[in-house]
């Protein structure tokens, strides 16, 4: 591909880079264990997982201030581990249960979190990129500095809304990073059977939004790129695109054969652009970490995603009473 | 410590599958990740990963297995090193779906017929009796209730197709753009599905917009983000963030705008949970209501319409005038039969009043002026005393809000009705453009008269 990779001298720390490898792999072991929870029956319906795409979120979210908003699709898990939500109340609102974000109302793919600045979490491919363009708007509105992370994929891409708010985007100025993680797939087509031209970054250029595209596989990529539209958009420039190209080694949702490529195709990504050994190999060579270093913080996150399980499996579900609760706010006295 | 390896669930309604094929062998070493087997579901073969990583020590369930039931242990997987030729397979645990049977089972008990609650009506008058009135146009009325409240807050804006420069299509945000300026009235570009997102963002992310389509026509572009993302976040969020804000512009049938201009959206929208629906008919309604519906912390759609914009009522002369929501207003009284309508259709309910009382029949007319919340208590309330009911609105007949009035009176008053409830309704073809087929497709005064006839056998 030909994304931009990070330059050798990439400014990052050794105790940046650890915190990478943690982020990562708590999303990835996460991930593998909601797959198995899912296996299991207790965690019901469509659950979309994020493995092989960790860098991005985690790359994004290392230029990201507090206050920043983030919002994406139902591909969300790993979105809102790394904006720091809590693990536990994440997987108990994929068993749906009451100690769940959403008191278990949500589910896996409409999850959010006020406190984070996480606004969803969203099950229509594409409706995501108005409304992250909106809280953008909010914020130039109330000149408060703040950026918007807007999630998406290829797919949605595709969809009419993103560029209408492509155009009033642009025409407005507003503060939103429209981040389009290109995993190549929408759920079993490929980007060259739906997409005319290839390169999405550069549909920007038709509104005069810059964009570039980025190794989603390598975070320190993301990292740099992230930097550069974090301040473009701070800096009152309007919008900037990224379009981060990444690779999902499962399949669409759980129940999604992929049938639609090879084995050796996924199996060849895992082996040679897998992001998490990425930089494993790079806390090892830099000696920023020795094997026992990764192997204490592999336990440590092991042991945050068994609870996490734990925690789902015990929460109580939800009273029958929040069947009628929440469809209506109260007005302030 | 060894762990089972179960049979997985692999798609949302699968209970058992075929286990067609080991990818590994007693003593192979994996990875987490690594495919372990092969699964067929009745959709597909999926392939099963490890979760965990250690060695393969037993498998339990041999390939070409049919119909194992999802949660059955297949393997057994050890840590490097253990021993687990001892090892004993535990019965299956299957904590998860034994609670969630539990907890159907409990939720379909059988509803028990509750005796129908009487109603009570909200009788209170709308404003103080003495209160000093002045007339004012329903788009006036509209245009001092945004002002107000714009003024009153400063997270409320304006967005919308010409809502700035031009004034307003229908000239409803007159003089807005000069008083609060380009920030809080703003001009969108014609992109109803991309603005009104926007706007459901920008009211997520703390302000209170007000979104005016040109016509409601062209909200069924916006729909998706109206019905999807604004009304149902709230409950998706478990009551964490929402979206205050208002939806408004002209609906219904204008004149001689054919058949994509001339919708009336208020039956569908008022089916939606987490949405609320206002249809006015007159200036003090349409003031007070959008005030209420600026104010409200949840999405509000505010059914405007075009013919009415220029009709003049008496609104009182009140700071702060506000109508709650689910309060419906009795224009009339009477005691023969019940006329319930909202927005344009109140003319043809008082248009008929005003005859039938020439032929001796007193009928109440009630003006719902929300359809979510519905005023149920005043309806019934009339209904008990009048024993008869025709609805009247400009919507399709089908799953109109009279079907649903209908049902209730039959559910809370059916021994008190002395007559079939007759819905009278806008035909049910799209609107035709020739002025007299247009005629023939709305509602009318006169239907609404054979049908009072009808439920008082005259």
């Amino acid at each position: 591909m030909a994304a931009k990779r990070a330059t050798a001298k990439s400014n990052v720390s050794g105790e940046e880079l650890t915190q990478f490898y943690r982020d990562m792999l708590l999303i990835r072991r996460f991930e593998e264990k909601a797959g198995q929870l899912y296996g299991m029956g207790l965690i019901g319906g469509f659950c979309h997982l994020y493995i092989g795409q960790e860098a991005v979120v985690v790359g994004l979210e290392s230029a990201a201030e507090d206050g920043d908003k983030r919002i994406t699709s139902y591909r969300d898990h790993g979105h809102m581990l790394a904006c720091g939500m809590d693990a536990n109340g994440v997987m108990a609102e994929l068993t749906g249960r009451a100690g769940g974000y959403s008191k278990g109302k949500g589910g896996s793919m409409h999850m959010f979190s006020k406190e984070k600045h996480f606004y969803g979490g969203h099950g229509i491919v594409g409706a995501q990129v108005p409304l992250g363009a909106g809280l953008a708007f909010a914020d130039k509105y109330n000149g408060n500095g703040r950026v918007t992370f807007t999630y998406f994929g290829d797919g949605a891409a595709n969809q009419g809304q993103v560029y209408e708010t492509f155009n009033m985007a642009a025409l407005w100025d507003l503060p939103c990073i429209f981040v389009i993680e290109n995993n190549q797939y929408a759920m079993g087509t490929a980007q060259a059977r739906s997409t005319s031209s290839q390169d999405i970054y550069k549909r920007g250029e038709a509104f005069g939004i810059p964009g570039e595209m980025v190794d989603g596989m390598d975070v320190l990529a993301v990292k740099d790129a992230s930097e550069r539209a974090v301040k473009h958009c701070r800096s009152g420039k309007g919008p900037y695109i990224l379009e981060i190209k990444t690779y999902r080694y499962r399949g669409h949702s759980m129940s999604d054969p992929a049938k639609y490529r090879t084995r050796e195709e996924v199996q060849k990504m895992r082996e040679e652009r897998d992001p998490i050994e990425h930089v494993r190999q790079l806390l090892l060579t830099g000696k920023h970490a020795s094997e026992d270093d990764l192997k204490a913080i592999d336990k440590d996150i092991k042991a945050v995603v068994n609870a996490s399980a734990e925690f789902a499996k015990e929460s109580p579900l939800p009273d029958e009473a929040e069947l009628w609760t929440d469809i209506y706010a109260e007005a302030a006295q | 410590m060894a762990t089972e390896i179960l049979m997985p669930a692999l798609s949302p309604t699968m209970e058992d599958g075929t286990l067609a094929k080991w990818l590994v062998k007693e003593g192979d070493t994996v990875q987490s990740g690594d495919i372990i087997a092969e699964i067929e579901t009745d959709k597909a073969t999926m392939e099963f990963e490890a979760v965990d990583e250690g060695v393969i020590g037993k498998i339990l369930v041999a390939e070409g297995t049919e119909g194992v039931a999802v949660n059955t242990a297949i393997a057994i997987l050890a840590e490097d090193g253990e021993d687990v030729s001892t090892l004993e397979v535990a019965p299956t645990a299957d904590a998860g779906s034994k609670t969630a049977a539990t907890a159907t089972s409990e939720a379909s008990a059988p509803a028990r017929a509750a005796p129908p609650e009487a109603p009570q009506p909200d009788l209170s008058p709308d404003w103080p009796e003495g209160t000093p009135m002045k007339t004012s146009t329903v788009r006036e009325a509209l245009r001092d209730a945004m002002a107000e409240e714009m003024r009153a807050n400063d997270s409320v804006y304006l967005m919308g197709e010409e809502v700035a420069e031009y004034q307003g299509a229908y000239k409803v945000s007159q003089g807005l753009l000069d008083e609060f300026g380009a920030k809080r009235v703003i001009d969108t570009p014609i992109t109803e599905h991309g603005f009104a997102g926007i706007a459901v963002g920008a009211a997520f992310g703390g302000l209170n917009p007000i979104v005016e389509f040109m016509t409601f026509n062209f909200a069924m572009q916006a729909i998706d983000q109206i019905i999807n993302s604004a009304a149902k976040t709230l409950y998706m969020s478990g009551g964490q963030m929402g979206a205050p804000m208002v939806f408004r512009g002209p609906n219904g049938a204008a004149a001689r705008v054919g058949a994509q201009h001339s919708h009336d959206y208020a039956a569908w929208y008022a089916q939606i949970p987490g949405l609320k629906v206002a249809m006015p008919y007159s200036a003090a309604d349409a003031k007070g209501l959008l005030k209420s519906a600026i104010r409200d912390p949840n999405p509000v759609i505010f059914l405007e319409n075009e013919i009415l914009y220029g009709r003049s009522f008496e609104v009182p002369a009140l700071d702060n005038f506000t109508i709650p929501f689910g309060k419906a207003r009795i224009w009339r009284e009477g005691s023969d039969v019940t006329i319930v309508s909202f927005g344009i259709g109140m003319q043809y309910a008082l248009e008929a009043a005003d005859k039938l009382a020439e032929d001796g029949i007193s009928a109440e007319v009630i003006d719902l002026r929300t359809l979510r919340p519905i005023d149920y208590d005043t309806v019934l309330a009339s209904v008990m005393k009048t024993n008869r009911c025709v609805t009247v609105e400009e919507g399709f007949p089908v799953g109109s809000i009279g079907n649903h009035l209908s049902a209730t009176i039959m559910q809370r008053a059916f021994d008190y009705l002395d007559a079939p409830v007759i819905n009278c309704a806008g035909k049910d073809v799209p609107m035709p453009y020739a002025a007299n087929l247009e005629k023939l497709a709305l509602v009318t005064t006169d239907e609404v008269i054979a049908a009072v006839k009808q439920v008082t056998y005259r």
